[in-house]
């Protein structure tokens, strides 16, 4: 099934040529933002330097540190009067990242949504229960849109509530689900535990987060759904900019509306099909905020055969980071920005430990921080309040529960040279 | 009478809660021959405030402070109970009726007497209150 099939399967001349024209436009848009004039000049090339496809490698990249430095709206290429949405990602520091969206992208997201959700089989027969964030994460109203765009009944559940969750799946009749791949685990195991079983349910879409095969075959066999793989990122819009077909093998990434290159992430030399890299990506019809040579952060690498659904090249599934950003429950996380936020408070050290773990098939997050001896007075309810400052201080930054815990001055190690503060004991996913 | 001679300097140490602490605090206590006269912890998430009146707080400090803990004072008084059933009440009875709030309190159980350690917000206050409804305190001295 397909919601745009011209385009889906164009040829690759058709494709390159589409691509040429869009990358044209995008970068005269780049030029109404002062970062990329900057860019440009410095690197000796002005947009009409750009003849073929191959010519984007003359332009530097752009990196997450980049958007952060024209917060809130130093990256927008449209005045504000024709921005109709805002979201905001995690960035590298305390300043979140702004994405800016005109009606044209709204609907162009939209759009994306609809060819992925169609891609699968589903379609207005379906009613579709949306398990993420709607507030600033793009998640939730991505999805919406995109599953009202194909008319589907859409269930605006967000997160929380589990037995709310399922009392709804069950009494409405719902086919297919959004949600990241850990509450759908947490999912089926508090339906297991209470006997709720889902009839009705056939298609599980899950994203946010990296998942193995291994943890597909487990959430099929509990929640009775064919399970798809997302793949998406705020910069880009959001979800929906590469998506699993029904063959699921590999990720289909919208060629028309992403030029995609895979890099080596530490010389920046481009790489070619089936070597495994970082997802550079320029996005070819993005009007409020057009990004060139963006780096995604995500390894995969180009697929070299085609798939029997007729659609574009794919990108293997993303198998890890090339950069220390860390994914807790969905939501993106530096490592710097707890450094930044513990910076912000006397009361405690700049050291810090991080460890993840998964309890419940939910990522927690508990993070070790040193006293400051001056702000010991010998109580205990000194060092609670403490306690509870720093846990709401890092909320507030990351939208994010954490534990924290204190300790001694001076016990936690310290780095000479690269630090690893992160334990990630999540294990196999 | 001087209130200053009953309020007494309790150390107090921030300690994580992990095998091994209180053991290291107390042979610090052990090498600078410092007795502990009475003792108590108290534990929140992951942490804890070890308590201690000691026969020298100078020299506990200056010792646990170069081990690298995390030390304060923190003033106390010690009330003097019957060693008997009922001992406690009768205390208690007479705190609450000169209307003193505890933070906390721990007791222990000497050759003379049992005494109950109490931290108090308003220390001097609280020690007019005690005295004048007859009870007795110890001295700060005793403890040294």
């Amino acid at each position: 099934m397909f919601w745009d099939k011209v385009n889906e399967t164009l040829a690759p001349g058709e494709l390159a040529k589409l691509q040429l024209k869009r990358l044209k436009k995008t970068l005269n848009s780049a030029n109404n933002v002062e970062f990329y004039r900057k860019q440009f000049s410095d690197a000796g090339v002005r947009a009409s330097d750009i003849r073929t496809l191959e010519d984007i490698r003359k332009l530097p990249f752009t990196k997450k540190q980049d958007l952060r430095s024209g917060y809130p709206f130093g990256f927008l290429a449209v005045p504000l009067n024709r921005v109709v949405r805002i979201h905001t990602t995690s960035g590298t520091t305390g300043k979140p990242t702004v994405v800016g969206y005109t009606r044209n992208d709204l609907e162009a997201w939209a759009h994306l949504i609809a060819r992925n959700m169609t891609m699968v089989g589903l379609g207005e027969e379906d009613v579709f229960q949306n398990m993420v964030n709607y507030g600033m994460f793009t998640g939730g109203l991505g999805f919406h849109y995109g599953a009202e765009k194909i008319g589907m009944a859409v269930i605006p559940s967000a997160t929380g509530n589990t037995t709310r969750q399922i009392e709804m799946i069950q009494d409405f009749g719902v086919t297919a689900i959004h949600c990241t791949p850990s509450y759908a685990m947490h999912l089926a195991e508090v339906a297991e535990e209470r006997h709720a079983e889902f009839p009705s349910l056939k298609t599980g879409i899950f994203g946010a987060e990296p998942w193995s095969e291994s943890m597909r075959t487990e959430l099929e066999e509990k929640l009775g759904v064919t399970a798809y793989d997302s793949y998406g990122l705020s910069e880009l819009f959001g979800p929906g900019v590469a998506f699993e077909c029904v063959e699921r093998d590999g990720l289909h990434i919208w060629h028309d509306y992403y030029l995609v290159e895979i890099i080596n992430p530490e010389t920046g030399e481009v790489l070619g099909d089936g070597e495994r890299g970082e997802l550079v990506v320029t996005p070819l019809l993005k009007e409020a905020m057009p990004l060139i040579r963006y780096r995604t952060g995500d390894v995969t690498f180009r697929m070299d055969d085609g798939c029997l659904c007729g659609r574009m090249q794919k990108i293997g599934r993303i198998t890890g980071r090339s950069d220390d950003m860390l994914v807790i429950r969905g939501i993106n996380v530096f490592p710097s920005q707890i450094e930044h936020v513990l910076l912000s408070l006397p009361e405690v050290g700049n050291q810090f430990m991080v460890y993840i773990d998964r309890v419940n098939h939910l990522d927690e997050m508990s993070i070790e921080v040193e006293l400051n001896r001056e702000y010991f007075h010998g109580e205990l309810q000194d060092l609670t309040r403490m306690q509870a400052k720093v846990v709401k201080a890092l909320r507030d930054v990351l939208e994010l529960r954490t534990s924290v815990k204190l300790v001694e001055p001076g016990s936690l190690p310290r780095f000479e040279g690269k630090a690893k503060r992160v334990i990630d004991r999540r294990g196999e996913i | 009478m001087d209130v200053k001679n009953y309020i007494i300097r309790q150390i107090s140490v921030f300690s994580e809660n992990k095998p091994g602490r209180l053991a290291s605090i107390a042979k610090a206590f052990l090498e600078e021959k410092i007795n502990i006269l009475a003792f108590s912890i108290a534990e929140a998430d992951g942490f804890g405030v070890v308590r201690a009146l000691v026969n020298q707080p100078d020299k506990a400090f200056t010792k646990l402070t170069a081990l690298g803990y995390n030390v304060a004072f923190t003033d106390v008084i010690a009330v003097k109970m019957k060693d008997q059933p009922g001992g406690l009440f009768e205390i208690a009875d007479l705190l609450g009726d000169a209307g003193i709030n505890m933070e906390y309190a721990y007791a222990y159980s000497g050759k003379e007497a049992a005494v109950l350690i109490i931290r108090v917000d308003h220390v001097d206050e609280a020690v007019s209150r005690i005295l004048s409804k007859g009870g007795t305190l110890l001295e700060a001295k005793v403890f040294i």
